[in-house]
């Protein structure tokens, strides 16, 4: 009988390890395990054992049993596991394909740099007003010392509603206003829309500009310079270049028109910067004791700076856009890479 | 402003190269733009005489010359007949090349050697005098190189002269300029002449009867006046800043006005009636024909220089064509005057002449230089014309023109303005060295400046301030940072809110586009806006650049349908884009047009172009109403609704809507009408939207309530009602809502069914209704009750039936 045991283990263990799925691995269970399987039907037989046999034949019999169902169990393991690594196989995506995407929006460059602009800013502590994009004549130029019928009226071409209401040419009236509704200190960033009729590759009848003010007791033209050196090494990198030159605005004096070294060719000379070496950036100046008379406040007991400049004209150099009127014209193809 | 370098070299010793005296120059305000170098385009060019000249054997037009370069002897044929004997001749040997590109050499013409060519001023491009052989002056020395012996090579500087600084208008002006920065002296020319007996009065007299516009005026009479080209050397200048020789009278006044800055008129006395100078205001409808032919018709108000009868001259702006100066001119009168700037002005630009006079007059001219420049004009005149001056000036000068008086200038105040540390002594100099007359007073660090008479702008202390800053350079002023009160930022709501609204935009896929302000007066036509419409009044632009740039916009929204056609045309036909921006309504004359700032959207066709994966359908109304839904939600709108009773001319009638927030009517939404899509060439369908941004800001607070999240679960029931078609999903919102009941914790529509098996002209619309309780959990029996009370308050409300139910 014992004999018989050890030879159906090995018959049990060779169907076993011949089993190559699930189903078969049952029928090989049931054959041997079952309640009317062949070890089942053997332990049936234990009348036939002898009586000093029994006790060995019965712990064989069981050790045969747990051999069998651990084998069992553990092929089991090994069959499922293959066929799980086929159904992954199965499942394979090509990882290559594009994904699903929402493609989020772009902002417009112009955007983008004003919001820099005004963050710089926003640090110093200037905060944006806004005003009228059709103004008076008398904001956009008398209150800025720009008399009727003077010449420097021939600086900013103009579009006209009527004879005294203008699109404004610059977003200083903003600073006019703001002046006349609030005491000193001021300190406050104007972007916006301004317009002059003149299209070509560097100009367009409507563009942006950003000016600020500074009015406060004490303030001195090496404040301008110390903030401005500032802003443009921030936006330009810490190593760029900036000189101040004199120049002529109504509205400041001392007045300076403000150039980095070029970004192109850092100062060797090329076409954008016209080989010079610089590229004006800004305007700048102390505000003008008329335009200080002009809103009421005493200019021997104030004084301020103020500054402009066109926002495309530093998104062009900063992404190095040739021309401005690719800014208006609003095709996907270069709106999508802002 | 064109500045010749060698003309400059007349009147200030230069020893900086044209590069570095461009930067000196660009550094102190005067802007150099461009440095020109111009060296003559020819070579082998020498300096020669005509010995003999006879005529060509074969051609009646050519003849054979003799020429000389003083070492050797050449037979040239030429074919001019300006040549005479002894005539010094610029002659391009065998080998030159002159501009074009040509060589010369060696040939036969018609059977006769030349060994060279004799050339005009075009041919070598010296001047613009194409009418024969160029005759050279006779004491240059034969066989030297033309180009040396004329002192051809000049570099000529482009400087961008602010409109404050009339006084640089002159090669003399900016030469003072340069003698202040470089401490050289300026040379001025030395005015001499002799005048002859007979004295001006007797021969002319001025009468001004607009003293206002014509503050002085002077003259003086030039007779034996011999027309001709003025000589090479003033030819030379005139031409290197840009202006063109005539005669040798016209180029004087031109040379003294681009020397001095003074400009100047001749006129031929003989068409002077009455031989005398009235000047007038011009009579309305008055006409003039100027030196440029065109008969003008002056307005009022325009100064007049008249003789005894008519006009003669625009003042300040363009002779007439009647008494301009001729080839047979014999006599002149010349002036010099000083007119009122500002009115000169108004007339130039009221007769588009911005004239190199006007633009000088306009500025300001030195009203202590008028005589200067007429005496320099006589004595040029005189030297080049032959002619002689009568004796005296007539000099009517009826009002004093306003020179400033002494400007108080206080040390402190300069270093003050400026944060600069720079010493008293340093600062008189820099104004002693414009000519500034600077006198100390009483108090300390106290002075009395008197600047000179070219310098109009100069006026009041912060004038002379600029000065000394830019004179002793702005690279001398520390860089500080200002000293100013810690505040904090005030930032508007609208600004927050449009940030929002980008943020959450550009999270949907939309980009920002930025359109004009003004856009074609037709688009309200295509827009199908009725006259009686609001948005029909718009601003016009009374000098737009173009006539589609006429109008500023009163809607977003034509802009946003034009950018989708361009977008098209390059093959881009999937679209979402946005824009926040103004608009205009006229308000009026005089008055300033209502601006509203808007949020414009468009969306139309796919979010993916050919994707792999699922075809999605193109965006529909439902895309974009999801586009606003999602956008109110980040701003936390939550009261909204949308009207389709009211809607916009250019909209789909029944694709369209009112957009209300807290029951304010905030804007639109919908799909664009056909009949705009068709007159706009647009194939896909196109989505648009705009909301009041001002109306948004005043409901936007940014503010999030929490409500406490249930632990407990939800129950739901589904209905399907069947109603008209014409009950709109919120109308069965608003009724169950009407219910009042708390345990209902939202309805939503999950079906939407027309079709055949439900009768013609209603729909069966499914709507779950989720009950919870922030307390408890709830019993199925409550919540049956409860739900049967709201489902038979709507089976009332609407007349609707129930097709099935589901637990």
């Amino acid at each position: 009988m014992i004999a018989e045991l050890e030879e159906l283990q090995k018959r049990a263990e060779t169907e076993i390890a011949g089993a190559g799925t699930e189903k078969e691995l049952q029928e090989v269970k049931t054959r041997y395990l079952g309640r009317k399987g062949l070890l089942t039907g053997l332990l049936r037989n234990i009348a036939n054992v002898s009586p000093n046999e029994r006790p060995l034949f019965g712990r064989q019999s069981n050790e045969v049993k747990d051999i069998l169902t651990g084998k069992i169990e553990a092929a089991l393991q090994g069959i499922k596991a293959v066929e799980k690594g086929d159904t992954l196989a199965r499942e394979r995506v090509d990882v290559t394909l594009e994904g699903r995407r929402i493609k989020p929006g772009r902002l417009h460059p112009v955007t983008q740099v004003r919001e820099e602009i005004c963050s710089i800013f926003a640090s110093f502590g200037f905060s944006v007003v806004e005003g009228p994009e059709v103004e008076q004549d008398y904001y956009n130029f008398e209150a800025l010392n720009i008399p009727k019928d003077h010449p420097a009226r021939d600086m900013q071409d103009t579009f006209y509603i009527e004879d005294n209401i203008v699109l404004r040419t610059h977003t200083s009236p903003v600073q006019v206003r703001t002046m006349l509704k609030q005491p000193p200190p001021v300190r406050i960033l104007s972007p916006g829309r301004v317009y002059r009729p003149d299209s070509d590759v560097s100009h367009t009848p409507m563009f942006h500009q950003i000016e600020g003010l500074l009015v406060d007791k004490e303030v001195t033209f090496a404040d301008l310079k110390g903030i401005l050196t500032v802003f443009l090494q921030e936006v330009f990198g810490g190593d760029t270049l900036i000189r101040f030159r004199p120049s002529f605005f109504p509205f400041t004096e001392p007045s300076a028109e403000v150039d980095i070294q070029c970004v192109m060719c850092r100062g060797e000379g090329c076409r954008v910067c016209g080989q010079t070496g610089w590229l004006e950036i800004l305007g700048a100046g102390m505000v003008h004791p008329e335009v200080f008379k002009n809103v009421g406040y005493d200019p021997e007991e104030y004084s301020g700076f103020a500054f402009g400049l066109g926002i495309e004209r530093i998104a062009m150099l900063k992404y190095g856009i040739s021309d401005i009127r690719l800014f208006f014209e609003n095709d996907w193809r270069f709106l999508e890479q802002f | 402003m064109q500045v010749s370098i060698k003309w400059l070299k007349d009147y200030i010793e230069i020893d900086l190269t044209p590069e570095e005296l461009a930067a000196k120059l660009t550094m102190a305000g005067l802007e150099v733009e461009a440095v020109e170098r111009k060296s003559p385009s020819f070579s082998g060019v020498v300096v020669a005489k005509i010995l003999s000249i006879s005529r060509h054997p074969n051609a009646d037009k050519l003849s054979l010359c003799r020429i000389s370069t003083g070492a050797e002897e050449y037979a040239v044929v030429c074919g001019a007949s300006n040549i005479r004997e002894g005539d010094v001749v610029p002659l391009a040997k065998v080998g030159a090349t002159i501009p074009g590109g040509y060589t010369i050499k060696r040939s036969q013409i018609r059977g006769e050697l030349s060994e060279g060519m004799l050339c005009s001023e075009e041919e070598l491009e010296i001047g613009g005098d194409n009418t024969g052989i160029m005759i050279l002056p006779p004491d240059l020395a034969l066989g030297q190189d033309l180009a040396d012996a004329l002192e051809l090579g000049d570099t000529v500087m482009d400087i961008g002269v602010t409109p404050n600084r009339a006084d640089c208008l002159s090669m003399i002006g900016v030469a003072r300029e340069i003698a202040a920065l470089t401490g050289q002296r300026v040379k001025y020319p030395e005015i001499v002449f002799e005048e002859t007996q007979e004295d001006i009065r007797s021969i002319t007299s001025v009468k001004i009867e607009a003293p206002d516009l014509c503050p002085r005026y002077t003259a003086r009479i030039l007779k034996g006046v011999k027309i001709g080209p003025s000589p090479f050397w003033m030819r030379q200048r005139l031409e290197a800043v840009g202006l063109r020789a005539i005669n040798n009278v016209v180029d004087v006044t031109n040379f003294v006005m681009m020397e001095f800055g003074q400009p100047l008129h001749a006129f031929d006395y003989r068409f002077l009636e009455e031989g005398r100078i009235v000047v007038r205001r011009s009579r309305a409808g008055e006409s003039f024909v100027s030196l440029d032919e065109k008969e003008r018709t002056l307005r009022q108000d325009t100064l007049m220089i008249c003789d005894g009868k008519k006009p003669v001259a625009i003042a300040g702006i363009m002779g007439g064509l009647n008494s301009e100066v001729k080839d047979d001119t014999k006599m002149v009168l010349l002036e010099s005057a000083y007119f009122q700037p500002s009115s000169i002005r108004r007339s130039a630009r009221w007769l588009g002449m911005g004239t190199d006079a006007a633009f000088r007059f306009e500025r300001g001219i030195d009203p202590g230089g008028v005589t200067t420049a007429l005496d320099r004009a006589a004595q040029l005149i005189a030297e080049t014309a032959g002619a002689s001056v009568c004796k005296g000036i007539v000099d009517e000068y009826p009002v004093k023109i306003g020179v400033s008086e002494a400007i108080p200038l206080r040390v402190d105040r300069v270093n003050g303005i400026l944060g600069s540390r720079f010493e008293e002594g340093e600062i008189i100099d820099a104004l002693k060295s414009l000519g500034m007359t600077v006198s100390a007073t009483e108090k300390a660090g106290a002075y009395s400046v008197n600047p000179p008479s070219c310098r109009v702008d100069i006026l009041e202390e912060i004038d002379l301030i600029e000065e000394v800053a830019r004179l002793i350079g702005y690279d001398r002023i520390d860089q500080t940072l200002p000293r100013i009160a810690v505040k904090p930022l005030v930032k508007e709501k609208k600004q927050i809110l449009i940030e929002n609204i980008r943020r959450t935009l550009n999270g949907g896929g939309f980009s920002e586009v930025i359109h004009y302000s003004f856009i074609t007066p037709k688009s309200c036509e295509i827009l199908n806006i009725p006259a009686e419409d609001d948005r029909a009044k718009t601003l016009r632009i009374s000098n737009p650049l173009t006539d589609d740039q006429a109008v500023m916009r009163t809607t977003l929204v034509y802009s946003l349908l034009d950018t989708m056609r361009t977008n098209a045309n390059n093959g881009c036909h999937n679209l979402k884009i946005f824009e926040t921006g103004k608009i205009f309504v006229d308000c009026g004359r005089g008055e300033l047009p209502l601006e509203k700032e808007r949020l414009g959207g468009l969306l139309t066709g796919l979010s993916y172009d050919d994707f792999w994966h699922l075809k999605e359908p193109p965006a529909d109304f439902y895309s974009l109403k999801g586009v606003v839904e999602d956008l109110f939600d980040a701003l936390r709108l939550s009261d909204t609704r949308y009207d389709a009773s009211r809607t916009e001319p250019f909209l789909h009638p029944g694709r369209s809507c009112t957009v209300f927030v807290n029951q304010e009517p905030v804007g639109f939404l919908g799909e664009v009408h056909p009949d705009v899509q068709s007159r706009m060439d647009l194939r896909n369908r196109a989505l648009v939207f705009e909301l009041d941004l001002d109306a948004l800001a005043r409901h936007f607070t940014g503010l999030v309530h929490y409500r406490e999240v249930s632990k407990y679960p939800a129950t739901s029931r589904d209905v399907a009602f069947l109603i008209r078609n014409d009950i709109e999903a919120a109308e069965m919102i608003r009724l169950g809502s009407l219910s009042g009941e708390e345990l209902l914790e939202k309805m939503n529509i999950f079906d939407i069914y027309v079709g055949d098996k439900v009768p013609d002209g209603m729909k069966s619309l499914g709507v779950r209704f989720s009950y919870r309780s922030p307390h408890r959990t709830l019993k199925d029996e409550e919540v049956n009750e409860v739900h049967r009370n709201i489902v038979n308050g709507i089976v009332r409300a609407a007349g609707a039936k129930i097709r099935g139910e589901n637990n």
